[in-house]
C-alpha cells in the first residue's frame, strides 16, 4: 500500500551553503526539464561573496500569500502543506510578493505567472541533491506546530545576519 | 543548427560605443567548439595577417569573454577570457570559475567580443537583450571587493527599477579588474567573486587598456537547449557520483598541497625555486582548516567538489583578509616561494593581491625573482626604493605588490612580468639574469616543478606548451593521454572545470559534448583533427610574436635554467632534469604534432588540417 504523504517542512542551515546552486539546477530540471536558474523555485543569493544562501518558501502558518491572491490562484496542498500555484488562473499581479514577509515568490521569467516552491509533491529535489553531496544545508522534516513564518526573511536581512556569523565586524564594509 | 549554443555573440566596439550581435556558422562552432578554441579562431581570422604588429595593450587587440557548449551543463561552470596576450604575445584560453558564463548563456549569448578602446572608464551591463555601456569613472581605482560591492548595489537597483514586478532580484554576475588591470600591469587578472581570477595571459591589463572596468551580466532564460537532456542528466550524475567518492579532495581541495607538494613530491617553489622541498608543518592544511576556514565547502555553478574554502583572518595583525582556500598555487607562490610559511600571512597576501587585481602566480613569481636578485646583491635596497626584500618578510612583499599594481618605482619594471623584468634589469646591471627567471615564453611557470620527477608535469610540459608556463595546459605524449595539451584544449573550449573530471573516464567528456550538442565526437577525432587545428593556430600566433618580443623555438622551447640545477635539499636531493632527455622528448613531440625540426608547424600538417592561410603567414618565420 502506498504510504500516505504527510505535511513536511524543509529545515535549513544557511551558513553552510557552498553556493554550488545544485538545488536551482535540480529544481528547474524537475519543474521545467531545463537548467534554468531564474525559473527555479529556490534561489541562491550571493549579495556578498561567501554569504550564499538558499531563499525559498517557508510555508507560513497563516499563508499570507494565499490570502492576498485576488483571483484564488494560490492554494495550500492538504497532503504536503505546500503552496500550489494555478498557473492558468494567476494574473501575475505580484500581490503575493508584497504579502510575503520575505518577498520570496518571484515571477516566472518567460510566462505570466508566479513561481513558488511546491515541495515537489513531498519529495523535494533540492534537498535530495544537497544531501547527496553531503552539504546538508537542507533537510526534510515532518511539519509540526512551529513558528515557520519566522524564516521568511528578505535576502538583504539574511545576508546581514550571515555576515555577522561568518565575517564578524569585518563584513560591515561589504554590506 | 547545432544544439547547446545560444547562437549569437555580443560585439562591443568601445571606440564608438556601438553594440551589435554576431553569429558564427555551424562549421566554425563544430571545428572550434567555444572558449579557447573559438578564441584562437577569432583572433587568427581578425588579426592573424598583421599579428606581429598588434600591440596587446593597444586598441586593435580584442578582448574575448567566451563560454562553451558545456558551460553550465558539465558540473562546475567557467568562463574563458582571451585575446592577444601581453605576457606571451600569443593567445591563452584563460578560464576562471564563477557564474558569469552561465548568466551569459542564460542571457542568450555564447560570448562577448570587445574591440577598440574607450576614452573614459566604462562598464558593460547586460540583462538579457537589454544592454548598455555605463559610466565607471567612480569605480576607477577601486579595489576588487569595493568594486563588487558597488556594482552589486548599483545593478540590483537598476534591475529593481527597470523590472519592478519580478520580485527580489538575485545579484548579477560580475567580471572586473582591480587597480593592476587599470594600470596595464602585465600580471593583472580578470576577476570574479572576490577571489576567482583568469590569471594566465594577463588579460586584466588588456581590459584596463580598453578602460573597461567590469562586465555585469544577468540572464533570465534557460541554458541553450541540449540535444538530449535525459542523457545530460545521466552524465551529470556520473560526474558527481565520481566526485562524491573522493572525500579528501572535496574536504581540502588543493589546499593540502602547500605542505604536501613540498614535503612529499619536492616540486614546490621555495624561495624562487632555489629549493623545491620544505617540511614546514606550520603550513599544513590542518592549520588553514582549523584556524581560518569559515566555510569548508565553497563553490561555483553546479560544482560537486566545491574545492574552494572561505578563508578569513578575524584577529591580529592581518585582520580583515578574506580569500578562498587559498588554493595550492596561491599557497605556494605567496608562501614558500617568498619564504613565508604562516597561513595568516599567506591569506593576507592572497587577499591583498585579489584586491589589487594581481595574479598570484605571475606576481608571486616576479616578487620571488626580485627577492633572489636582492639576495644575490644584484638589486640593492636603493634599486628597490629603500625596501629590504628579505625572504619571509610579508609586509615588505605587500608593499612591493602595491608598487607593482600602481607601477610605482621598481614596481613599474616588475609590472612587466618576470621575463621582461629580467631583460630590463639585466640590461641595467649588465648581467644575464634569465637564469633566475622561472618562466616559459613570458608566462611564469605554475607551482609544479619537474626536477624530482614525482609531480605530474613532464620535462617538456612547459617548454613546448602553446601557453608557456601555464600548469593547466601542459604538453606531453601520448596526444590522447591525460598529460596532453590537446585534452586540456577540450576542457578550455567546452569551458568547464577540469577539476570535476579527475577520475572520470576520458571519453565521458566527449559523450557529454555529444549529449549537449547532438554532434558525434570521439576522442580520436578530437585529437587528430580539431584539437590539433586549435593547437596549430595557437602555436603560429605564439611564434609570430609581438612588437616587443618574439620567440624562436630553438632558444625558447626550453625549460628555465633553474630546472637543470640539481635539487639542493630533501629526499630527492641531487635530482634534476636531463637536458638530453628533454631534447629527445621534444623531437618526438614535434613529430607527433606535425612541427618541423625547428618547431614550426609544417606545411603538410597545416594543409591537411585546412589551414593553408596559416602556412602562408608562417613562411615569414621559416
Amino acid at each position: 500500500m502506498k504510504k500516505k504523504k504527510e505535511p513536511i517542512w524543509i529545515a535549513r542551515e544557511l551558513s553552510k551553503c557552498s553556493g554550488c546552486r545544485k538545488c536551482e539546477i535540480a529544481c528547474s530540471l524537475y519543474h521545467e526539464n531545463r537548467i534554468w536558474p531564474t525559473a527555479s523555485r529556490i534561489t541562491i543569493f550571493m549579495l556578498v561573496p561567501g554569504l550564499e544562501f538558499p531563499h525559498f518558501c517557508v510555508q507560513c502558518e497563516d499563508y499570507p500569500c494565499v490570502n492576498s491572491c485576488p483571483v484564488n490562484a494560490l492554494s495550500v496542498s492538504k497532503e504536503t502543506s505546500a503552496v500550489l500555484v494555478d498557473g492558468k488562473a494567476c494574473i501575475a499581479c505580484g500581490k503575493c510578493i508584497d504579502a510575503c514577509p520575505g518577498r520570496i515568490p518571484h515571477m516566472h521569467p518567460k510566462e505570466k505567472r508566479i513561481v513558488i516552491c511546491d515541495l515537489c509533491n513531498g519529495n523535494p529535489q533540492c534537498v535530495k541533491v544537497c544531501r547527496e553531496g553531503n552539504w546538508n544545508v537542507l533537510k526534510t522534516v515532518p511539519r509540526r506546530e512551529r513558528a515557520y513564518k519566522l524564516y521568511a526573511r528578505k535576502p538583504d536581512e539574511i545576508t546581514r545576519d550571515l555576515s555577522t556569523k561568518i565575517y564578524g565586524e569585518i563584513g560591515e564594509e561589504y554590506l | 543548427m547545432i544544439q547547446g549554443y545560444a547562437g549569437k555573440h555580443l560585439e562591443i566596439d568601445l571606440s564608438n560605443g556601438k553594440i551589435r550581435e554576431s553569429e558564427f556558422g555551424d562549421d566554425v562552432l563544430r571545428d572550434y567548439v567555444g572558449g579557447r578554441g573559438l578564441a584562437a579562431k577569432i583572433l587568427w581570422d581578425r588579426l592573424g595577417r598583421k599579428w606581429e604588429k598588434v600591440d596587446p595593450l593597444g586598441p586593435e587587440n580584442l578582448l574575448l569573454f567566451l563560454t562553451g557548449p558545456l558551460t553550465g551543463y558539465f558540473p562546475g561552470g567557467r568562463t574563458c577570457v582571451s585575446g592577444k596576450s601581453p605576457q606571451s604575445n600569443g593567445t591563452v584560453g584563460s578560464t576562471l570559475s564563477g557564474e558569469f558564463g552561465v548568466e551569459l548563456r542564460c542571457a542568450g549569448y555564447d560570448g562577448i567580443i570587445v574591440t577598440g578602446q574607450s576614452d573614459k572608464p566604462v562598464y558593460l551591463f547586460v540583462k538579457d537583450s537589454d544592454i548598455e555601456l555605463r559610466d565607471a569613472e567612480y569605480l576607477w581605482s577601486k579595489d576588487g571587493k569595493q568594486t563588487v560591492a558597488a556594482l552589486t548595489k548599483e545593478c540590483r537597483n537598476l534591475l529593481k527599477t527597470r523590472y519592478p514586478k519580478f520580485g527580489e532580484w538575485k545579484e548579477p554576475s560580475i567580471l572586473y579588474v582591480g587597480p593592476a588591470g587599470e594600470n596595464k600591469v602585465r600580471t593583472a587578472v580578470v576577476s570574479s567573486k572576490w577571489a576567482h581570477a583568469a590569471g594566465y595571459g594577463g588579460y586584466g591589463a588588456v581590459m584596463g587598456s580598453k578602460r573597461l572596468k567590469a562586465v555585469v551580466v544577468r540572464g533570465t532564460g534557460p541554458l541553450p537547449e541540449a540535444a538530449d537532456i535525459k542523457k545530460v542528466k545521466r552524465l551529470i550524475n556520473t560526474v558527481c557520483t565520481n566526485v562524491y567518492e573522493n572525500e579528501l579532495w572535496r574536504r581540502w581541495g588543493t589546499g593540502s598541497a602547500g605542505y604536501e607538494v613540498g614535503a612529499k613530491t619536492s616540486s614546490e617553489p621555495v624561495r624562487n625555486w632555489q629549493e623545491e622541498w620544505h617540511d614546514e608543518k606550520s603550513f599544513g592544511v590542518d592549520k588553514f582548516e582549523n584556524r581560518l576556514w569559515m566555510k569548508q565547502y565553497w563553490g561555483d555553478f553546479g560544482c560537486p567538489t566545491t574545492c574552494l574554502k572561505l578563508s578569513c583572518v578575524k584577529d591580529g595583525k592581518y585582520k580583515g583578509a578574506i580569500t578562498d582556500n587559498p588554493d595550492y598555487e596561491m599557497q605556494a607562490y605567496l608562501g614558500p616561494n617568498l619564504g613565508i610559511f604562516s597561513p595568516e600571512e599567506n591569506v593576507f597576501l592572497v587577499s591583498l593581491l585579489d584586491d589589487l587585481g594581481l595574479c598570484g602566480i605571475q606576481t608571486g613569481n616576479v616578487m620571488g625573482f626580485a627577492a633572489e636578485l636582492h639576495q644575490r646583491r644584484v638589486l640593492t635596497c636603493s634599486d628597490l626604493d629603500g625596501l629590504e626584500l628579505k625572504w619571509g618578510d610579508t609586509q615588505t612583499f605587500a608593499t612591493l605588490a602595491k608598487k607593482i599594481a600602481h607601477r610605482e618605482g621598481i614596481g613599474d619594471i616588475l609590472a612587466e612580468g618576470t621575463y621582461r623584468a629580467a631583460v630590463k634589469i639585466g640590461k641595467m646591471k649588465k648581467k644575464n639574469l634569465l637564469p633566475y627567471a622561472v618562466q616559459s615564453k613570458g608566462i611564469s611557470i605554475g607551482a609544479h616543478g619537474t626536477r624530482s620527477g614525482k609531480d605530474y608535469p613532464e620535462i617538456i610540459s612547459y617548454a613546448c606548451s602553446v601557453q608557456g608556463g601555464d600548469h593547466t595546459s601542459t604538453a606531453g605524449l601520448p596526444l590522447d593521454g591525460g598529460g596532453s595539451e590537446l585534452m586540456e584544449i577540450f576542457n578550455d573550449s567546452g569551458v568547464y572545470c577540469n577539476f570535476n573530471s579527475f577520475g572520470v573516464p576520458r571519453n565521458t567528456r566527449f559523450e557529454f559534448y555529444t549529449a549537449v550538442t547532438g554532434i558525434k565526437l570521439t576522442r580520436r577525432e578530437w585529437v587528430r583533427t580539431k584539437a590539433l587545428k586549435i593547437l596549430q593556430l595557437q602555436r603560429a600566433m605564439l611564434l609570430l610574436g609581438g612588437p616587443d618580443l618574439k620567440w624562436t623555438p630553438k632558444t625558447h622551447d626550453v625549460n628555465p635554467p633553474r630546472f637543470y640545477e640539481p635539487l639542493p635539499s630533501g629526499p630527492y636531493k641531487g635530482k634534476t632534469t636531463d637536458k638530453q632527455d628533454v631534447e629527445q622528448y621534444k623531437r618526438r613531440y614535434y613529430k607527433a604534432v606535425g612541427w618541423d625540426r625547428n618547431g614550426i608547424p609544417e606545411q603538410k600538417t597545416l594543409n591537411k588540417l585546412g589551414l593553408e592561410d596559416v602556412d602562408e603567414v608562417l613562411e615569414r618565420i621559416r
